[in-house]
């Protein structure tokens, strides 16, 4: 067999899946979210018509849509920040010379990345249970009244948050401390010899050194983030008080609930260019930054 | 600050920290061995005063956890092997092999990565249903096949083989077919096992797309079972807590016994090239 040809079979078979079932239904989604596609038009194609901009106009005028797009924006805005410092303070714990059993600790520290969300949000429904959770009962001991967490508006997302930075802290944790141990001894050895203190070290070296990984970890939690959908579907239901209906949440009901397939692209798609804008953004401002 | 205060500092820290991590998932082991009703008690209880079994046996028995076990497995499996196969031939080919438009073909597909999947969820459901795919195991395997990810990270790899090593089998008159598994696929071992633990972690703990596409209860996989179960049985804390270990306790021991290759493809794949 000649190289090329050799080549192509090589490639074939992943890009044929990769093309027909992600890249295809893809460009196909951009389509759908131009038609009205609904319950009708599952059981014949021919009910589907084409509405331009419909969907999206229509998505604007929707009032659960602003409320799932804000309720996405706390727990991107609230919850990517505090997950990020959570990793980077545990891998500096970690990467520091006087920590011991390390192995064990990074071990320990990483497990929740690997467990399953649904179980996991299952367990902390029941930690976070109004009466017999472990939280409310520590909370007692020093004199806090109950928090109804799940049930109040205002804390359910607070704790769906805390959910996610245990459940993701230790992915960033590894790849932070990666960076840290790729920073050169001597620089440190330097600062310790002009008699700087660790934080010095820290604001001056260690961090500045850490931007690149810094902003990539930034980019790929604040996509990551967006997609929030499994902990408020189990946990809560999109409740109370729809508190936690989620982008992602919104699509699914709109597109696997009530069959409006073409609704349900057009929030995907206006997901998608929000997470597009503020990766842009986010390199944008990283760059200008470095060079001002 | 001296020495040694700080160094009890940093260890403190970290042990606290690791108490914090682990203790959800301590407690759930605990309380899965309690009698139902047993931890929704003031305080509530660390252990189990009298451990049973019963709640395993009740989801073993009646509500029907082997088959949502054997289905995870399954379906875990067959997307491992399936796309450790395509994307290794694909990873190897676009770092070793010319031919014409490659580096933009790879180029389009790394910027395809950007697009969540959900925009693709509609018309993927669409075409699984043409195909009679829905409520099959195929409608999680089929579209799992392949990934982008995969082939960059295979690729990624690919590219520290010598081309020498290529040459002197091809001077050999090896087939490419042949020099593939005898040759490439021996020095990709360790990105191999990376990729396998990745994917068959990620399969597992998969929830969105087993929703939508697997309604039958038979077909569920664990994570989907779990969710509706802790639906139904709100109160019921012991046997959901079960539930849970089952669902979290393979990927754990999977996670333990093959951390190394899982942390080095992490490592491997956030790298940026």
């Amino acid at each position: 067999m000649r190289l090329p040809a050799a080549a192509w079979a090589f490639v074939a078979p992943a890009l044929l899946v990769v093309g027909v079932f992600f890249l295809l239904p893809v460009v196909a989604g951009l389509g759908l979210s131009l038609t009205d596609f609904d319950i009708y038009a599952l059981a014949a194609f021919s009910n589907l018509r084409f509405v331009g901009f419909e969907n999206y106009v229509r998505m604007l005028q929707t009032p659960l849509f602003w409320q799932a797009l804000a309720n996405t924006l706390y727990f991107v805005v609230v919850g990517v920040p505090l997950s990020i410092g959570a990793s980077l303070g545990a891998a500096l714990l970690l990467h520091s010379r006087l920590a011991r059993f390390k192995p064990f600790f990074r071990t320990a520290l990483f497990a929740p990345v690997v467990t399953t969300l649904v179980a996991v949000a299952v367990i902390w429904r029941y930690l976070f249970h109004t009466r017999y959770g472990v939280v409310n009962y520590a909370l007692d001991q020093i004199g806090v009244d109950p928090v109804d967490w799940l049930g109040d508006p205002h804390w359910a997302m607070p704790t769906i948050i805390l959910l996610a930075i245990w459940k993701n802290f230790g992915y960033n944790m590894v790849i932070f401390l990666a960076s840290l141990q790729a920073i050169p001894e001597d620089l440190y050895e330097a600062a310790r010899i002009d008699g700087a203190s660790w934080f010095r070290q820290t604001v001056h070296i260690t961090l500045p050194l850490l931007g690149p990984t810094l902003l990539m970890v930034g980019i790929l939690t604040t996509a990551g983030y967006f997609q929030l959908f499994a902990e408020p579907y189990v946990m809560t239901q999109g409740g109370p008080l729809r508190s936690t209906v989620s982008v992602l949440y919104f699509m699914y009901e709109e597109g696997f609930k009530w069959w409006n397939f073409g609704a349900a692209s057009a929030v995907a798609i206006l997901l998608f260019g929000l997470i597009f804008a503020v990766t842009w953004l986010l390199i944008h401002l990283s760059k200008r930054e470095v060079n001002p | 600050m001296t020495p040694r205060l700080a160094s009890a500092l940093v260890n403190g820290l970290l042990i606290g920290l690791t108490a914090v991590t682990l203790f959800p998932l301590l407690w759930m082991l605990s309380v899965s061995f309690m009698p139902a009703g047993a931890a929704s008690t003031l305080p509530p209880p660390l252990f189990p005063e009298t451990p049973t079994l019963a709640n395993y046996r009740e989801l073993f028995v009646r509500a029907g956890m082997v088959r949502w076990l054997m289905n995870s497995l399954l379906l875990a499996a067959a997307v491992t092997l399936c796309s450790l196969a395509f994307n290794t031939m694909a990873g190897y080919a676009f770092a070793k092999l010319k031919f014409a438009g490659r580096e933009r073909l790879f180029r389009t597909l790394i910027g395809a990565l950007v697009i969540p999947g959900q925009v693709a969820m509609m018309p993927l459901f669409l075409l699984l249903k043409q195909m009679g795919l829905v409520n099959t195991y195929g409608g999680v395997i089929v579209p799992a096949m392949a990934g982008i990810f995969g082939i960059y990270l295979v690729r990624q790899y690919a590219r520290t083989i010598p081309d020498e090593l290529l040459e002197a089998a091809r001077v050999d008159g090896a087939g490419e077919f042949r020099i593939f598994l005898s040759v490439v696929v021996p020095l990709l071992r360790p990105v191999l096992a990376s990729l396998a633990v990745f994917t068959f972690l990620a399969c597992w703990n998969d929830f969105m797309w087993p929703l939508i596409v697997l309604t039958d209860e038979d077909l569920q996989t664990l994570p989907v079972a779990l969710a509706s179960l802790s639906r139904e049985h709100v109160q019921d804390n012991e046997m959901m807590m079960a539930g849970s270990v089952v669902t979290v306790l393979p990927v754990l021991v999977l996670f333990l016994a093959l951390q190394k290759h899982y942390i080095q493809g992490l490592l491997l794949g956030s790298v940026k090239g």
